[in-house]
């Protein structure tokens, strides 16, 4: 493991892996506490259609993956604001729509260039320099937002209701948290694949909100365990040859069951 | 001086009528209680006065001015404080909130904002809770924790929606207790179920189905004593206190007050 490192594909695996890992610990504990798994799910799916979109014209993937994702979660925000009990019906919609644009874009592009299982299960060992770099600003932003806001999206992802009476602007910040985890999802989808990226968004969140009583501490241990998670599988991957995304997964879910037998007992 | 002026006020969903031609005046100091059946209009009200409604027909205004520039000086306690109990949040961060839409730091809380809270939260008997999770506290502690949230605002006018439908009598008692002394400074507008209980400490009473009607009871404390009994006192002794000389009004409205008809007193 160990001569691994020396390799510049393992330098950008490891730290697009604690890049993502901080990322969607963060936002993972945004999305959770809000209740917006599935609309997350949704997200990720329909982000597909930009990666199809990107392979048929030309463009960076990660640019075509996160213009739909944005457009995807200005939807959904749209949605939820005007016509919340029929969400889970318009997520479920754009969810299948989005994979299905992205699947019709790969039959049209000439030859067979992508390795379509790449963006399903995820590449981390292929992370370029160009994709860290994309990482690391959106973990600045991200870093950034909850410095300045933390108050008011604490106020707006506990008491929604409350926050707007106190003046706060609930649909700003509530669309801003939608298209912070669009983009985070984009970048997670690298690390795992889009199948697997509810898992890197929700598990190491579950064990943290647990162990946390602010929601402050919940996104940093979100972070820490996330990224403990992501080199332990990586390293299983690496040592036994399996697929990385679908590893860092298995690594999470048992820790979660480990987890969950040690705090019963407790 | 009244702080709270209501005229010719209507609210209607779709074509149902929720409210019709309701007229009201609050004092400075009055601890009102708004009563009446399910349904009957009690929390849309408090919503039309808290701007989350927006209506049509008739006024309303908060010491004299639009509702929309007042509304800092109104403290609010939603009605069901046991939803997202798992959320992670201190007791302090939850009263915190009440200070948003005033001046704040860039970041964080400023340091008269926590000596504040601190002093709300000594107020409602809860300063020793101020770094526990928010859910491992019982019903009544929480709603004091939302009362002392209210009260961050150094309101002028406080108003409670149902405020004790989830805790047990005793913590009821002490809550009701909370807002007499309270009383002394601040206008408390309560909307209760439990007629028995916030007969005690109200001095005027208003009763919503649809329409209203209005009732000045501070002349008939001296009746009026439960101090003594541990539990809330039974509806047979709210039959002797409001004696043969209940009003007309409810009379001839044939109104109810939970199960009491007034017809049958007589």
């Amino acid at each position: 493991m160990i001569e691994a490192l020396e390799f510049e594909f393992m330098q950008h695996a490891i730290l697009a892996g604690i890049l993502v890992s901080f990322a969607s610990g963060i936002i993972g504990s945004l999305i959770v506490v809000n209740r917006m798994v599935f609309l997350a799910g949704g997200i990720a799916h329909t982000s597909y259609g930009g990666i199809g979109l990107a392979v048929y014209m030309g463009f960076p993937i990660f640019l075509g993956a996160s213009i739909f994702a944005v457009a995807a979660a200005l939807l959904i925000a749209m949605l939820t604001l005007h016509k919340r009990h029929r969400m889970d019906t318009f997520i479920g919609l754009i969810w299948a729509v989005g994979m299905a644009i992205g699947v019709i874009f790969i039959d049209l592009t000439d030859g067979y260039n992508v390795d379509l299982m790449s963006y399903l299960f995820g590449s981390i060992l292929a992370v370029s320099r160009e994709d860290l770099y994309f990482m690391a600003v959106l973990l600045g932003i991200i870093l950034f937002v909850i410095v300045f806001w933390y108050r008011e999206i604490l106020a707006v992802s506990y008491d929604s209701q409350y926050a707007s009476i106190r003046g706060i602007n609930v649909k700003f910040f509530y669309t801003l948290i939608l298209i912070l985890s669009a983009l985070t999802v984009v970048i997670a989808i690298k690390v795992v694949g889009l199948i697997l990226v509810i898992a890197m968004l929700t598990i190491p969140v579950y064990i943290a909100e647990k162990l946390s009583n602010s929601l402050l501490s919940m996104m940093f241990l979100s972070g820490i365990i996330a990224t403990v998670f992501t080199l332990l599988g990586l390293w299983l991957s690496y040592t036994y040859n399996l697929t990385s995304g679908a590893s860092i997964i298995i690594v999470s879910a048992i820790s979660l069951g480990i987890f969950l037998i040690l705090y019963r007992q407790k | 001086m009244s702080v709270i002026e209501i005229s010719h006020l209507s609210f209607a969903y779709e074509k149902q009528i929720i409210l019709e031609d309701i007229n009201l005046v609050i004092e400075e100091r009055d601890f009102l209680a708004i009563i009446g059946p399910n349904g009957g209009g009690k929390s849309t009200l408090l919503k039309l006065i808290l701007g989350i409604n927006t209506f049509k027909d008739g006024e309303i205004s908060i010491l004299s001015q639009k509702p929309s520039t007042n509304l800092g000086q109104v403290g609010y306690v939603p009605q069901n404080t046991n939803i997202n109990v798992d959320f992670p949040i201190k007791v302090i961060e939850v009263v915190l909130m009440g200070h948003n839409g005033g001046k704040r730091p860039l970041w964080g809380y400023g340091k008269d904002e926590m000596m504040c809270a601190m002093g709300v939260l000594e107020q409602v008997g809860m300063s020793d809770k101020a770094h526990t999770k928010i859910g491992s506290l019982s019903g009544g502690q929480r709603q004091r924790v939302m009362i002392a949230r209210a009260l961050c605002a150094n309101p002028q006018i406080l108003i409670l929606d149902e405020p004790t439908s989830s805790i047990d009598t005793s913590g009821q008692k002490e809550i009701y207790q909370l807002l007499k002394r309270l009383n002394r400074d601040i206008t408390i507008i309560v909307v209760s179920h439990d007629i028995s209980v916030i007969l005690e400490y109200a001095t005027r009473v208003a009763h919503i189905n649809k329409r209203l009607s209005y009732h000045d009871i501070s002349n008939k404390k001296h009746t009026f004593h439960t101090h003594d009994k541990k539990e809330h006192f039974c509806e047979v002794e709210l039959l002797e206190m409001l004696g043969s000389d209940n009003c007309k009004e409810c009379k001839d409205m044939d109104c109810q007050w939970s199960d009491i008809k007034w017809s049958s007193i007589k």
